[in-house]
């Protein structure tokens, strides 16, 4: 039995709507960022749309996501709404996070998307934490958290995953490798060839390589790691094989990249390729052409959304410091 | 009242919390069997269990950020950064992630989570194990911070802030582990953001946290019996929230104002305190706020140097007797 016939149509379908919506977001996103519509910056995640996807389709919805900087894709795949996700780009007070987070830190906690993480390698603990939390509460969640192949040599990486073998965590780490820490090809500045998987041994783990644009490959390997923490036989570390098709950042052409390399990737965008698939497992063009169809309306509405929502009210400056809703720092009591 | 040492107490403030919420948990380095290195957390593993008191390995990122992910999902734990000036360790997580998260998304994040750590001089142990980085985390939005002076306080801010929904950083003095006082039995609660004048006096304010608040003290003492100088002590206990109006009214009523820093001089907190007092109370002073604090240096080990260094009682009753007779 094949890999693409071991799993069930109508989620493999549903990972296919969930890749279609990230990448036309992203792709209406960056068109919107040099409208000057988007501000600061932006880190886009096309091309890399099979991981957020086959992993979403693996997690209970109360269990936790937790991304990094490069993070739409994976809020949109837990069923973060665009309207929203698009307003926090623009900074309007409609925003996710009432523009204070910016495209750095989406967040959707009642979408379990805990949260994207700007400073490298800072998320590892945080989700291993959240693991602990529901070993401790015996809620049967996991957390699954995102990261990149440059994370993998800072130490952050390694104290998380002693600590989460150490602890039999209910977490899986996930390396996008996609091949380039920011401008610089990952295996000029790693001592090993595959950066997670080649640590894998380190902490007592299985080395686990996929190929993450192959979104039925992704399916069936977070199906597994998830259960397996599920079940509480501990944490695995994924490297999923991908690459971006844009550069880091939108300050960034990526032309430090081979163009032979580039049109390899190309080649191997993982949406078509899941898209024939589906067609050569019996789905009609016409129901996939609907998916897209859809995806870009609701594109289309979440920027309507975005558009008509206003800048945040200067009251908002300084509320949410404190679970009391404020900022303030000096107490009017007396003794 | 029970009397009891400010070690045993900063034990007893979390045993009073862990006994009344099960979500409450803690992790460090040797805080288990070993009860802590300064035997701060002695007894609680028997009582509580290795899932409540847990071992790490020095890896205060991973801890810290362990912390920070219970925290945000349904526990109140407490991390032991076990000198604090691992802080600098571990700052991403505590100043990048743990102060700004809630803010960052607009309050769907909660953080209700206590650092608590071994801060300050006067053990010999050098520029690295001897700061008090107390201001370190005051410059910081989104962290309050504590450093109590008395076992009576230990317990009563210890349980504050373990009920607080916010991350409080718990800076316990290790120069006063060893001092003794009474801790009132059953709930005792000292709220944050609520400064206490140790002694009243009328001719001048001093403002005193931690280690500085005994010495502050014996000086008050001191200046009161052998120089007719009655100032009033004041114990800020928390630095976020800062309790200004017990500052401010003192010094109305007093109109001459001292600190008494164990920080390195520049942005001590001192320096906001009497920005404020300059801002606010001008025309209520007779003269020039005078801070009193630890040279702008790292710590040294000698002895004699380190009792140079952080300001000593006769430091304090110099300083605070040459300024009120200069005046005069």
């Amino acid at each position: 039995m094949t890999t693409a016939e071991s799993t069930d149509l109508d989620v493999r379908l549903a990972v296919y709507r969930t890749m279609t919506e990230c990448r036309r977001f992203e792709v209406r996103a960056q068109e919107l960022f040099f409208e000057g519509l988007v501000r600061g910056t932006t880190h886009l995640g096309t091309g890399q749309e099979a991981v957020a996807a086959g992993f979403a389709a693996a997690m209970r919805a109360d269990d936790y996501s937790f991304a990094t900087y490069r993070g739409h894709n994976h809020a949109l795949a837990r069923g973060t709404p665009m309207g929203p996700l698009f307003a926090e780009l623009f900074g309007r007070a409609g925003g996710l996070m009432g523009g204070k987070g910016g495209s750095m830190h989406i967040t959707s906690v009642q979408h379990s998307m805990m949260g994207s993480y700007a400073i490298v390698g800072a998320h590892l603990p945080i989700a291993l934490g959240a693991a602990w939390s529901a070993q401790y509460r015996q809620s049967g969640q996991v957390a699954v958290c995102f990261f990149g192949d440059g994370t993998t040599n800072i130490g952050a990486f390694h104290e998380a995953l002693n600590l989460a073998v150490v602890w039999k965590a209910p977490v899986v780490f996930v390396c996008e490798n996609n091949r380039y820490m920011e401008y610089t090809a990952i295996d000029a500045v790693t001592a090993v060839a595959r950066p997670a998987a080649d640590r894998a041994a380190a902490y007592g783990l299985e080395p686990i390589v996929v190929d993450g644009n192959d979104a039925d490959a992704v399916l069936e390997t977070a199906r597994r790691v998830i259960d397996r923490a599920r079940r509480g036989d501990g944490p695995s570390l994924v490297e999923a094989l991908t690459y971006r098709h844009g550069g880091h950042s939108r300050a960034d052409p990526g032309k430090y990249r081979p163009d032979e390399e580039v049109a390899e990737w190309l080649r191997r965008d993982p949406i078509p390729l899941l898209r024939d698939r589906l067609v050569a497992d019996g789905v009609a063009p016409a129901d996939l052409d609907a998916i897209d169809a859809e995806a870009a309306a609701a594109v289309a509405d979440g920027e309507a959304f975005a558009r008509s929502s206003p800048e945040p009210d200067a009251a908002a400056l300084e509320t949410q410091v404190w679970a009391d809703g404020g900022s303030a720092w000096r107490s009017g009591t007396g003794s | 009242m029970t009397e009891m040492t400010y070690r045993q107490a900063v034990a007893e403030g979390i045993a009073r919390e862990m006994e009344r919420d099960p979500m409450v948990v803690m992790v460090g380095e040797d805080i288990g069997t070993a009860g802590g290195v300064f035997k701060t957390t002695e007894g609680l593993i028997a009582r509580f269990g290795p899932d409540r008191i847990k071992d790490t390995p020095i890896s205060e990122q991973a801890f810290v950020g362990a912390v920070m992910g219970a925290a945000m999902t349904g526990l109140r734990p407490i991390g032991e950064l076990m000198f604090s000036d691992f802080f600098a360790v571990a700052w991403d997580m505590v100043a990048n992630q743990i102060a700004k998260t809630r803010y960052m998304t607009d309050g769907q994040v909660s953080l209700p989570l206590v650092l608590r750590t071994a801060n300050g001089g006067g053990l010999r142990f050098g520029a690295q194990h001897s700061q008090s980085v107390e201001n370190w985390a005051m410059a910081i939005p989104g962290l309050k911070v504590v450093a109590p002076s008395s076992p009576a306080d230990v317990v009563g801010l210890m349980v504050a802030a373990i009920r607080d929904p916010d991350p409080v950083i718990f800076c316990e003095h290790k120069a006063l582990f060893a001092t003794k006082g009474d801790v009132p039995d059953g709930e005792h609660v000292v709220p944050l953001g609520r400064a206490a004048i140790v002694r009243p006096g009328t001719d001048c304010t001093i403002l005193a946290l931690a280690a500085m608040v005994p010495r502050a003290a014996e000086a008050a003492e001191c200046l009161a019996a052998d120089h007719g100088i009655h100032a009033e002590v004041i114990d800020l206990r928390t630095l976020v929230p800062l309790d200004t109006a017990t500052i401010l009214q003192s010094v109305g009523r007093t109109s001459r104002v001292f600190t008494v820093e164990e920080n390195p001089r520049l942005a001590g907190w001192g320096a906001e305190v009497v920005s404020i007092i300059a801002d606010e109370a001008f025309y209520s002073l007779d003269a020039p706020p005078v801070r009193i604090t630890t040279p702008h240096i790292p710590l040294p080990s000698a002895a004699s140097l380190e009792d140079l260094a952080i300001p000593s009682v006769d430091r304090i009753v110099d300083t605070v007797r040459s300024r009120l007779e200069a005046a005069r």
